[in-house]
């Protein structure tokens, strides 16, 4: 276990000292959020109405950005090479390194989630609701986004091929993640029922996500 | 002692060291007099009631907003065309204290217009200007934060700053534009319909206030930046001296 | 072992190979002794061209890293810095060092996790006649201690080796 914790206090500090850290990602989800509505306009109701959405897609991208870095700089210092040699297995060191991802990057989201909840006059129960599905949807992000990292690792022009690839697989999270808060404060369907999914989506992104990824880097580093 | 002296670092060091205490007592000093000035003299709004009174935090905070980035535009041209030693300096250190004024206006701002509007926010021109400023100065001290090398970072901030200095007038202007699009929904007004003595004296004075809180934070900011730089460097020394390839 | 040949000629293939970060298309290593349970890889120090080193961490924080990673049965920190020559620095971040002294603290994470087979790719490069004199020692020690060690190398390493010359294109 020391190894696992090993590695994921040191991707933490990694996350933290390099660059902007944790807050270069909350920076974007509140840009992002800042641009609707230059392009829909300031109306506060529509605002209202489409603010959970808003919020899911800057999370959304947020989470992507800082993605791609995850396996790369590894792999740029040889010491992804390293990480196989170690004695525990690679699925695992992923997930540590998951997991040390969702805390720097998708939880700072989730606490941002509230203030920028605010600016677009969502009321407080919407607030809740769409904190709390990020809460469970940022790691199914963070799970998925590894494979994309794990196949692109060593591309060297990455560009825009991580979210490329990656997109098409978060859109249930997506639709769960958004019907579920939507659910929360109008229409018939109860926030359960798209909530519920939401967390099954994510614990199997859990499993699927390291899964895949060692998959994809065993393959990779021919 | 001319202006260039204070270009040499460990002058400036000296300098500000001396006149740091001054400063900070000159500041207490204006936000004593300018608070007895809101809470005794400014009359209140007939529809606000006292909550007006946060104007005169709003305002200055809205004033140096844009006043900072003018004073690291000043920097940066330093950097770019006079290669000053010490613009960078200037410049790295008023990003912070920018973006916390630029915050402070949107906090109060937001305060002042619940009462009136309901909500704590809402999508109109000032406003919305001044959360756009607010993200370009998170812009530029995260590009500070990411380039590791001081002298790289200090010329790629500054064209960033003059970008963005130039930009300013013209968000403005679109911002505004924008506004005019839809239903406008502020009735965000300064001082209603004539500027009165009564009004416009305690804002200048906390103006002044928050000038001189600005000015004293700035002072005592670059010289943390400067002992940071000796730190890097002692640094740099210490590896060098190790034996060794 | 040392592994000689020319530029291209497949010393730094073979190591990955044998480190298991490479799949054979055909062919098999196997190794003798050691433990059966673990594959070649777990067992070995692989030293690339790359040093896996982080700037932004300190030069303990990057030891403390891979020995806590490696290893199960890690020797103190210090004492593989001190053996390495990096003493004094342990609280400097690795941005601030020299390309020879970042050689060193690689060579310090062998020293730091005992594994018995040390994968060396050019492991002189970087570092000055002291440098080599103190490799050429810290390898003695580990062929002493029973380890084996497989290094391409250019040049002479200062210890006596099996040669084993790869040339020709593929």
């Amino acid at each position: 276990m020391t190894a696992l914790s090993a590695l994921l206090v040191r991707d933490m500090r990694l996350a933290i000292r390099v660059g902007g850290g944790a807050l270069m990602g909350v920076l974007f989800f509140l840009i992002v959020v800042t641009l609707v509505p230059f392009a829909v306009g300031p109306d506060l109701v529509q605002l209202r109405r489409i603010g959970p959405a808003i919020l899911w897609i800057g999370a959304l991208l947020a989470s992507l950005l800082t993605l791609d870095r995850l396996l790369a700089a590894d792999h740029e210092d040889g010491s992804l090479d390293l990480i196989l040699m170690g004695g525990t297995p690679l699925e695992l060191s992923l997930l540590a390194k998951a997991i040390a991802h969702w805390i720097t990057t998708g939880l700072p989201l989730v606490i941002a989630t509230p203030l920028l909840g605010l600016l677009l006059n969502l009321e407080p129960l919407a607030i809740g609701a769409v904190a709390l599905t990020l809460l469970a949807g940022t790691p199914a992000l963070t799970c998925m986004g590894l494979i994309g990292a794990a196949l692109s690792v060593a591309l060297r022009r990455g560009g825009l091929l991580l979210p490329v690839l990656l997109l098409p697989l978060t859109v249930p999270v997506l639709i769960f993640g958004v019907a579920a808060s939507n659910a929360a404060v109008a229409g018939p369907m109860s926030f359960g029922a798209p909530f519920m999914i939401l967390c099954a989506l994510a614990l199997g992104s859990l499993v699927l996500g390291p899964l895949a990824a060692a998959a994809a880097l065993r393959n990779g580093l021919e | 002692m001319a202006l260039i002296d204070l270009a040499n670092p460990t002058r400036f060091l000296t300098l500000t060291e001396r006149v740091l205490p001054w400063l900070a007592a000159a500041t207490a000093l204006a936000f004593a007099v300018g608070l007895y000035l809101v809470w005794a003299v400014a009359p209140d709004d007939y529809q606000q009631g006292a909550t007006v009174k946060i104007m005169f935090i709003h305002v200055p905070n809205a004033w140096l907003a844009m006043g900072v980035w003018s004073v690291m535009s000043i920097a940066s041209i330093g950097t770019l065309v006079w290669r000053h030693p010490l613009a960078d300096v200037a410049a790295k250190s008023a990003a912070p204290l920018g973006a916390a004024f630029t915050f402070l206006a949107l906090l109060t701002g937001s305060l002042w217009g619940r009462p009136m509007w309901g909500t704590y926010w809402v999508w109109d021109a000032r406003l919305t200007s001044v959360l756009v400023l607010f993200l370009m100065y998170l812009g530029v001290i995260a590009l500070w934060r990411t380039v590791d090398d001081p002298a790289r970072a200090g010329r790629a901030a500054a064209i960033l700053t003059l970008v963005g200095a130039i930009n300013l007038p013209i968000i403005k202007f679109s911002v505004d534009w924008w506004n005019t699009l839809h239903q406008p929904a502020s009735v965000l007004r300064v001082g209603g319909p004539a500027i009165h003595s009564s009004i416009l004296t305690p804002l200048l004075v906390m103006a002044l206030a928050f000038g001189l809180l600005f000015v004293t934070l700035h002072l005592a900011a670059m010289r943390n930046e400067i002992l940071r730089r000796r730190v890097r460097a002692m640094w740099l020394m210490q590896a060098h001296a190790a034996q060794g390839a | 072992m040392a592994l000689l040949g020319p530029n291209g000629s497949g010393k730094s293939s073979l190591l990955r190979l044998i480190a298991g970060l490479l799949r054979p298309s055909a062919g098999q290593i196997a190794l003798q002794g050691g433990e059966a349970e673990r594959t070649i890889g777990e067992q070995a120090h692989y030293l690339g061209h790359l040093d896996a080193l982080k700037p932004s961490l300190t030069v303990a924080e990057n030891l403390g890293f891979w020995a806590g990673y490696l290893g199960d049965r890690v020797r103190p920190a210090d004492e593989a810095l001190a053996a390495v020559g990096l003493g004094g620095l342990t609280g400097l971040p690795a941005a601030y060092l020299s390309a020879g002294q970042r050689r060193r603290l690689s060579l310090a994470r062998l020293l730091a996790v005992p594994r018995p087979i040390w994968l060396l790719d050019e492991p002189a490069s970087g570092l000055d006649a002291a440098g080599q004199e103190r490799l050429a020692e810290l390898m003695r020690q580990h062929l002493g201690t029973g380890g084996m060690v497989v290094a391409a190398t250019h040049g002479p390493l200062g210890i006596e080796a099996t040669e084993l010359r790869l040339g020709g294109s593929p």
